[in-house]
């Protein structure tokens, strides 16, 4: 039968493709492991880990020996009112302080560009004031990747649209297209209702697939991908504040009513102490709290048990090169099922954080609202 | 923790980026697309629809074309119950004409027969008449050159006058 033969055709790619990744987290690793030991001559694991998943000044894609391999990003910096921009490459792999700046090794502000000042003694200490930071770090990089990969995905399958009109989808269009009826209906039409849906379909398909498509960049290990973007508070806050404003704003009478006098809830519970109205406005805060928590949780949680199995490797390796090959093989075969799992996680993290946002927006445009 | 503090700069540059890609997306993609995809639909239901209007369509033309199937036959079975009829009605007249006409030719012949019977009788007669007279002639002449016997005879006939 020919489905059965593509389906194992199907899953000899996806095996291929899993090998592949592994492989090449595992040498992305070892170099990292490589420059750790230069460092401190010993592994750290949480160390690379938290520098793994945490944002950076320049891309790193790889140490030979004592040579990193990292493209510089420019640094901008708001300090004293004034706009100061360069390379980051003037850090030296953080090594350096530029035009008296630098890349915090230790404290609360570590990993961040700080300025310095000249103590009397001659030591350089941290200034206490911190310049702003609107620097196009490696996430902002990531970022603007994702955006230009989607811009140009969707703008070419818009134009096979406009040029094939009804006929049958073909090529990326048909790949994409029935994730995008999915989004259509049983997103959006589902959860905010036959008749208002269109207005929120442009917003949900986008983030849909903007955290569906950062998700699946950051499971792939090396250069373009493997950055932690969805799995960035900042990133995933962003989200959220973008699903919490279009709620509020879009919130009509019996919305506000229902949060400021719940139907169906004893008077006592309102009035003189505004509890139930206290508990709803905390509601309205709380639920886009949960959707930024959740998406930079199960992302950052999904990039750490990873780069955990991987690190056993060199924790084991550091005790007896030989135990090292033989954890490899056990965290490879977990790290290849923690991928697979990864993949599921990258699509239903889109599909959740869509739908709860799709929900909010129909429980702001809903008519009346049941006694409940 | 560094992790859980969003960085200022990564807000700005997502809202920026994310608000852009979410304009032109809308504008350029989305639009279109869900307008492609609507219209796609609408097709597919419309062609949908006419194919079963065209099988009402089809069913009614075939009830049509049994009803006139229908009608065909009755007429066709009426038609060859006239022709029936006709053809036993000419058969009829046929029979009756041929009988009447031998009647006729019956009636005729025997009436010919009783003519020339009655002709021949006639003939017959003035025949028989004719050879009466020719017979009587020869035997009274016969008779009547016997003298002899003529005188014996009326002698005979003369004796049984009684003269009383």
């Amino acid at each position: 039968m020919p489905f059965t033969n593509r389906l194992k055709n199907f899953n000899l790619k996806i095996f291929s493709v899993a090998i592949f990744m592994m492989l090449s987290i595992a040498a992305s690793q070892n170099v990292t492991a490589g420059e750790e030991k230069a460092k401190s001559e010993k592994f750290n694991a949480g160390e690379m880990i938290i520098e793994h998943i945490s944002d950076a000044y320049e891309w790193h894609i790889a140490t030979i020996g004592e040579t990193h391999i990292a493209i510089p990003l420019p640094v901008i910096l708001i300090y004293d009112g004034k706009l100061i921009t360069f390379s980051s490459s003037h850090f030296h792999h953080g090594k350096e302080s530029y035009n008296d700046f630098k890349i915090a090794e230790t404290g609360k502000n570590k990993g961040k560009v700080v300025h310095i000042a000249k103590a009397a003694d001659g030591k350089e200490i941290e200034d206490a004031k911190t310049p702003l930071d609107f620097s196009i770090t490696k996430n902002v990089m990531s970022l603007f990747i994702g955006v230009f990969l989607m811009l140009f995905i969707f703008l070419s399958i818009s134009a096979s649209y406009r040029k094939r009109g009804v006929a049958a989808p073909k090529g990326m269009q048909s790949l994409l297209e029935p994730l995008i009826i999915f989004v259509r209906d049983d997103i959006a039409k589902a959860s905010i209702g036959e008749k208002k849906y269109h207005k929120y379909l442009p917003f949900l398909l986008t983030i849909f697939f903007f955290i569906f498509l950062n998700n699946l960049l950051g499971l792939i290990p090396f250069f373009p991908g493997g950055v932690n973007l969805t799995g960035n508070i900042a990133i995933t806050m962003t989200l959220a504040i973008f699903t919490f404003l279009i709620t509020t704003f879009s919130g009509n009478k019996a919305y506000w009513m229902h949060i400021v006098n719940a139907p169906g809830v004893p008077w006592w519970l309102k009035i003189p102490v505004p509890l139930m109205p206290i508990v709803e406005l905390t509601g309205v805060i709380t639920k886009p709290f949960v959707l930024m928590v959740r998406l930079f949780a199960n992302i950052t949680a999904g990039h750490i048990i990873a780069l955990g199995f991987i690190s056993l490797i060199f924790i084991f390796g550091e005790m007896k090169p030989a135990l090292g090959y033989g954890v490899s093989v056990v965290s490879v075969i977990f790290y290849v099922f923690m991928g697979l799992l990864e993949l599921l996680v990258a699509f239903i993290q889109a599909y959740v954080f869509t739908l709860l946002s799709a929900l909010y927006f129909g429980m702001a445009i809903e008519e009346h609202h049941k006694e409940h | 923790m560094g992790i859980v503090t969003p960085g200022i700069g990564l807000i700005f540059w997502m809202t920026l980026s994310f608000g852009i890609l979410v304009f032109i997306l809308a504008k350029f993609a989305w639009i279109p697309i869900l307008a492609t995809l609507h219209e796609r639909e609408k097709t597919i239901e419309e062609a949908l629809h006419q194919a079963d209007r065209a099988r009402d369509e089809m069913k009614a033309l075939k009830s049509d074309n049994e009803e006139l199937l229908r009608q065909a036959k009755e007429e066709r079975s009426a038609i060859l119950k006239d022709a029936r009829d006709i053809r036993e009605n000419m058969i009829e007249e046929a029979k009756n004409k041929a009988n009447q006409e031998y009647n006729r030719i019956l009636e005729s012949a025997k009436e010919s027969i009783n003519y020339e019977k009655m002709a021949a009788i006639t003939e017959l007669k003035n025949q028989i008449a004719t050879l009466s007279i020719d017979i009587a002639e020869k035997i009274l002449k016969e008779e009547l050159s016997n003298k002899e016997s003529q005188k014996k005879h009326i002698d005979k006939m003369m004796d049984n006058i009684s003269f009383n």
